[in-house]
């Protein structure tokens, strides 16, 4: 029998080559993702046929047809209705908001004072983007000043009663004033009190133990509406004649704490996921407890857990809503007050007014959801252990 | 274990010219020491005395407890019963003595334990800034000049992710030797390398030991046992079964229990 000749010896090795032609280019992607069998194509081909249909529709009422300016209903609403349009006209009325604005940002704040939360929110953003922006200097600096300065500055310019500002009491907030400065606290006061809280579930200690798992799982088995109604309607009840605590610092405080029993959770998730290897290494180099939980676990686990965080920013920003059940009125609140208004009454009115509170929402929920995917891909360092 | 594992080992080239082993001077000593994980009594009556510059190897099947023990030296690990004395001081609930006994002595772990987040230089600077409190400069050479003895100084601006297996090892090396420690634990350091990775590692602790650095290695690397150890122990069911030089225990393993250990992983 003749036997086989197993020893083989490679001269030269293989170059890479360029993959075939086929597999690149525009028309592989569309053959690949497009029409790879009938049942892709037929989907779609009904796609593209239901975004044709739709998005002609929605860009005719929302631009071509809309109104954008007017002194009252009659620019939005049709002949027999008593307005100005032709009949069979619809179209958005930006007319509405544009003649509200002003009620939409700042509630019944008055009109001679608007320059305060104006220069607030001017403040705001400007210490806000050089935070945003990794490669702004001096952030430490620039910490200090947006958590601990800003905050006393803008509560004494929203506030008055100081420095001869006239005092505008907080029942006068609304718009976008209270839904961004709910949410503003909220966010950050949540985050540390809940890395706080999240540490406490884990700890060692008995008492600090069942302290944080009693506050999150009462915050967390009861629902806001009721927090707040409780807050505005049952503790002045409790209260002595005479003492009342402001409603908006109750609804601040209450958006808060419910922030803070969720942001708890969402940290623990992070803080499990660290190996036990990495406080062991932190453990034998010496590092003691708040350094090797503030240099090498939490720095992992918020990373870890970023998408999670956001997601209880983005839920807590729409949250702000309900203090409509304390008869506070945040932006959608404002909106829907104004559709009781007769000189807007016309069928676009809340059509209109509500697309333009969820475009604003949208806004601020989007811009979150983008930064945090940046800093996803920032901070990312090819984790690998 | 592998055999070619062992086999790589055998042609470390060793200088044993520093290599002293002080007679009077006591690193680590051990006595009476037991451990339980709950109901389970994992370490029974360990008594162990390490002398300045010893070069210590302990081996054993896995579950034997030799990764438990010399974890109770650095108090990763909480023993019951019995007196571990580092470097003059005991081990007790004194949270200020176990936070100085481990400035003094120094880990390397099987999978590295690097921080990910950090670079290379970051993990090699953080506790010296953080618990020696050296100004960030000075910090930064002494990282530099380890990193450099372990023959990555080009790595430091890298972050761990990026490096092979071999060089995270020799980093986490390093980063020990930053906070200058008089005594190294090595649990099992190369385990999880590659094969082609292993020498590495293994001429970078062969340098330690040739300096004269007080060592306890579990691991299976019979070559580099031979070579740089000064005594080798073998442990079974959580206690130390026999020990011996280095030559007299691969030679003439006393104990049935080695002798069937040392043929399973020799051939």
């Amino acid at each position: 029998m003749q036997e086989h000749d197993m020893s083989w010896v490679r001269t030269e090795m293989a170059l890479a080559q360029p993959a075939p032609a086929r597999e690149r280019g525009a028309y592989a992607w569309v053959r690949k993702n497009l029409i790879g069998s009938v049942g892709d194509t037929v989907l779609t081909v009904l796609g593209v046929a239901i975004v044709l249909w739709i998005v002609p529709q929605v860009i005719n009422w929302a631009f071509i047809n809309a109104v954008w300016t007017g002194p009252d209903r009659t620019v939005c609403t049709t002949a027999s209705q008593g307005g100005i349009q032709p009949d069979g006209w619809t179209g958005a009325c930006w007319a509405f908001v544009n003649a509200k604005f002003g009620q939409f940002m700042f509630g019944t704040y008055p009109i001679e004072e608007r320059w305060r939360p104006i220069l607030v929110a001017i403040l705001f953003v400007a210490l806000l983007v050089p935070m945003l922006i990794p490669r702004v200097p001096r952030k430490g600096l620039n910490a200090i000043l947006l958590f601990a300065a800003l905050p006393v500055v803008a509560f004494f310019l929203l506030v008055g009663g100081v420095f001869g500002l006239p005092h505008v009491e907080t029942p006068r907030w609304g718009g976008l004033l209270v839904t961004l400065s709910l949410s503003f606290v909220g966010i950050a006061a949540s985050l540390p009190l809940g890395v706080i809280l999240a540490l406490g579930r884990r700890s060692k200690m008995p008492i600090v133990k069942i302290l944080s798992v009693v506050f999150i799982e009462t915050v967390r088995g009861i629902p806001l509406i009721v927090v707040l109604f409780f807050a505005s309607v049952m503790l002045p009840l409790f209260l002595p004649e005479g003492v009342s605590f402001d409603k908006y610092l109750r609804a601040l405080i209450g958006v808060s704490l419910f922030a803070a029993a969720y942001m708890a959770e969402v940290i623990r998730g992070g803080l499990q996921a660290i190996p036990k290897g990495q406080y062991e290494g932190a453990d034998s180099l010496g590092l003691g407890y708040w350094q090797k939980m503030s240099l090498i676990v939490l720095p992992q686990a918020l990373k870890l857990v970023i998408p999670g965080i956001v997601n209880t920013f983005i839920g807590m920003f729409k949250d702000t809503s309900l203090v409509l059940i304390i008869s506070m009125f945040d932006l959608l609140g404002v909106v829907k007050q104004n559709f009781a208004d007769a000189n807007w009454a016309t069928p676009q009115t809340a059509k209109s007014g509500l697309i333009f509170a969820a475009f604003v929402f949208w806004l601020f929920c989007f811009g979150m959801s983008r930064y945090s995917m940046y800093t996803e891909r920032r901070l990312d360092t090819g984790y690998k252990r | 274990m592998s055999t070619e594992n062992a086999v790589s080992a055998e042609d470390l080239k060793v200088n044993t010219g520093k290599m002293h082993v002080s007679t009077t001077d006591v690193a680590i000593d051990i006595v009476g020491m037991h451990k339980w994980y709950g109901e389970f009594h994992v370490l029974k009556d360990i008594n162990l005395k390490v002398m300045r510059g010893e070069r210590i190897v302990i081996c054993g099947p896995s579950g034997s407890g030799k990764s438990t023990m010399i974890r109770c030296i650095n108090r990763l690990e909480e023993h019951q019963k019995g007196k571990i004395i580092v470097d003059g001081k005991e081990l007790t609930n004194d949270l200020k003595k176990i936070d100085e006994v481990r400035r003094e002595v120094g880990m390397v772990f099987q999978h590295f334990n690097l921080f990910p987040h950090l670079t290379i230089l970051e993990n090699c600077t953080l506790a010296p800034i953080w618990v020696r409190k050296m100004p960030k400069k000075q910090a930064e050479e002494i990282a530099m000049h380890f990193l450099k003895r372990v023959k990555i100084p080009e790595q430091a601006n890298k972050y761990p992710g990026q490096l092979s297996g071999g060089q995270q090892q020799r980093v986490a090396i390093a980063r020990s030797l930053c906070m200058n420690p008089r005594i190294m634990l090595f649990d099992e350091p190369t385990s999880a390398l590659d094969p082609e990775m292993i020498k590495e590692v293994l001429e970078t602790m062969v340098g330690l030991a040739e300096e004269g650095m007080t060592m306890l290695c579990v691991t299976h690397e019979m070559g580099f046992a031979r070579k740089v150890a000064n005594r080798v122990i073998f442990m079974d069911q959580g206690q130390i079964v026999e020990q011996n030089t280095p030559a007299e225990f691969f030679d003439h393993p006393r104990h049935e229990r080695t002798k069937l250990f040392l043929s399973q992983i020799l051939h």
